[in-house]
């Protein structure tokens, strides 16, 4: 995270986002907006009805390049336990770069993009000097790892997402979930992914940083179109059950504990072959002694990250990693680990916030349902 | 009745020995869309600078603290159902609490509304 004595970067759209009106904030070394003047309900709310656009520039996107597919995909797959092997052409996968101690040094999405040779990664803002440095430690002399420094990237999200995107970039807007496609909007060419971090529909577009203000403001003149901020953003994931990194996930915590097992194919699971395996297939078989999960408090009020979570008799059985208001539910939703024992969905659980213990459960998540498009 | 502000934004009117306590409308813009309220009791005492009262907006908890000391002796039960109303009438329909006074030479220690103004142009 930034501190005060460190020079902010700004993303390519920074003049954009202060012509229409953001509140910026400091968020993973970058000034950012953190809501524009509608404010984070109502960008939110549009969100989940409509379409929102998000500059999400500040993360990293590289290439790993070699000599062939399968030489790169098992490359990268001694450091993360996703299946690249089996990961067509334009498909994307989503997967963690694991330590030997078995936590999360970082989640990421991996695509292939169809040339030979190539997978293209994005990273999270506050991880990737972290993962950088990890990548080219740990890669063979015949995979390099290219960051694509003049690179911006743009999310578009939402039920709206496909048909605004049909107007601008015909080709991506019939894409597959979890797939990409190359295209070109107005003779600019762009990479977009059927992909995002709201639970909703939606595409992920990078372009070159001298091409995106265009971009953008060619989306955001569709009456379908608002820009939507830093802070709505965190709501609609946790809504989503999405983890952030840093708070939900860090090296200290295991994609098993995480409950990321789905993101694990069963060849890699029998196979292993991956930084951490050993931990990480141990807990599939044996189960983590602790797990993430959604929490519902039964009252009004919010637990922020950092509450601590009890059983009935007040004993401290884990912590809350992310807490908010759900717009969508209209309520508080909460993410924490608790021991496994206290896991499953309906589980009663007490929440100290302001050190008294508040009624909450367990929950199932998403709390939204995902509108992914499959 | 006479309004007074203080620096940690909020606004109190008195009238008599009661004060009736809310935040600012430069607050509530800070903050953002309020999703929570917590009151305090009735009855509970309140000191000058302490704790009264929590205000949650989507992103973060905010404490509210008396800025004077007393006895809180009505609070705003609308804006338990209704927090959004600290958005729309911060300075008006949602108050917060009203407090019986014990000492009004703490009065003095608050802003009026144009030094309050010129305060927060300043920051």
């Amino acid at each position: 995270m930034a501190t005060p004595s460190e020079t902010l970067l700004r993303t390519p759209l920074y003049d954009l986002h202060v012509k229409l009106g953001a509140r910026i904030v400091p968020f993973a070394g970058y000034e950012m907006p953190v809501q524009y003047p509608t404010g984070i309900l109502t960008e939110h709310n549009w969100t989940r009805s409509s379409a929102g656009l998000f500059d999400v520039s500040h993360m990293g996107q590289a290439y790993l390049t070699g000599p062939d597919d399968e030489t790169v995909a098992k490359a990268l797959e001694k450091l993360v336990p996703g299946d690249l092997l089996a990961l067509a052409p334009q498909r994307i996968r989503y997967s963690q770069l694991t330590n030997p101690a078995g936590g999360i040094i970082d989640d990421l999405m991996i695509t292939r993009t169809g040339e030979t040779g190539r997978l293209y990664l994005v990273v999270n803002a506050s991880r990737k000097d972290v993962d950088y440095a990890w990548l080219k430690e740990h890669l063979p002399a015949n995979v390099k790892l290219e960051p694509i420094e003049d690179a911006a990237l743009i999310a578009l999200q939402g039920p709206k997402a496909a048909a605004v995107l049909a107007r601008h970039l015909p080709k991506a807007a019939s894409l597959a979930f979890m797939s990409a496609t190359h295209d070109s909007f107005n003779g600019i060419p762009c990479h977009v992914a059927r992909s995002g971090y709201t639970g909703e529909d939606g595409f992920e577009i990078s372009v070159t940083a001298d091409k995106v203000v265009a971009l953008a403001e060619a989306l955001l003149a569709d009456p379908d179109v608002k820009p939507i901020g830093l802070g709505a953003r965190d709501s609609l994931r946790l809504e989503a059950g999405l983890c952030l990194y840093g708070h939900d996930i860090d090296e200290e915590t295991s994609p098993v504990e995480a409950d990321l097992v789905w993101s694990i194919s069963k060849r890699r699971r029998g196979e292993g072959g991956f930084t951490g395996a050993e931990r990480i297939t141990r807990e599939i078989t044996q189960g983590p002694k602790r797990k993430r999960v959604g929490i519902k408090p039964e009252g009004r009020a919010p637990a922020r990250e950092g509450s601590v979570i009890t059983d009935d008799k007040g004993r401290a059985i884990g912590i809350v990693t992310s807490g908010g208001f759900g717009p969508t539910v209209n309520g508080p939703v909460a993410m924490g680990y608790v021991e496994t024992a206290f896991a499953a969905p309906g589980t009663k659980i007490n929440l100290v916030v302001r050190d008294k213990p508040m009624p909450a459960a367990v929950s199932a998540l998403p709390f939204t349902p995902h509108n992914y498009k499959r | 009745m006479s309004k007074h502000y203080s620096k940690e934004h909020e606004w109190i009117s008195v009238d008599g020995d009661i004060a009736t306590i809310g935040i600012t409308n430069h607050a509530q813009e800070q903050l953002g869309d309020v999703v929570f309220v917590e009151l305090p009791a009735i009855g509970k005492q309140v000191s000058k600078g302490g704790d009264a009262a929590v205000v949650e907006s989507v992103k973060a908890a905010s404490e509210v603290y008396a800025p004077v000391t007393g006895e809180v002796v009505e609070v705003n039960k609308e804006l338990e159902g209704d927090p959004a109303l600290v958005n729309r009438e911060a300075e008006g329909a949602a108050w917060f609490m009203k407090v019986k006074l014990k000492d009004k030479a703490e009065l003095a220690d608050l802003m009026d509304k144009a030094a309050y103004d010129k305060f927060v142009a300043e920051q």
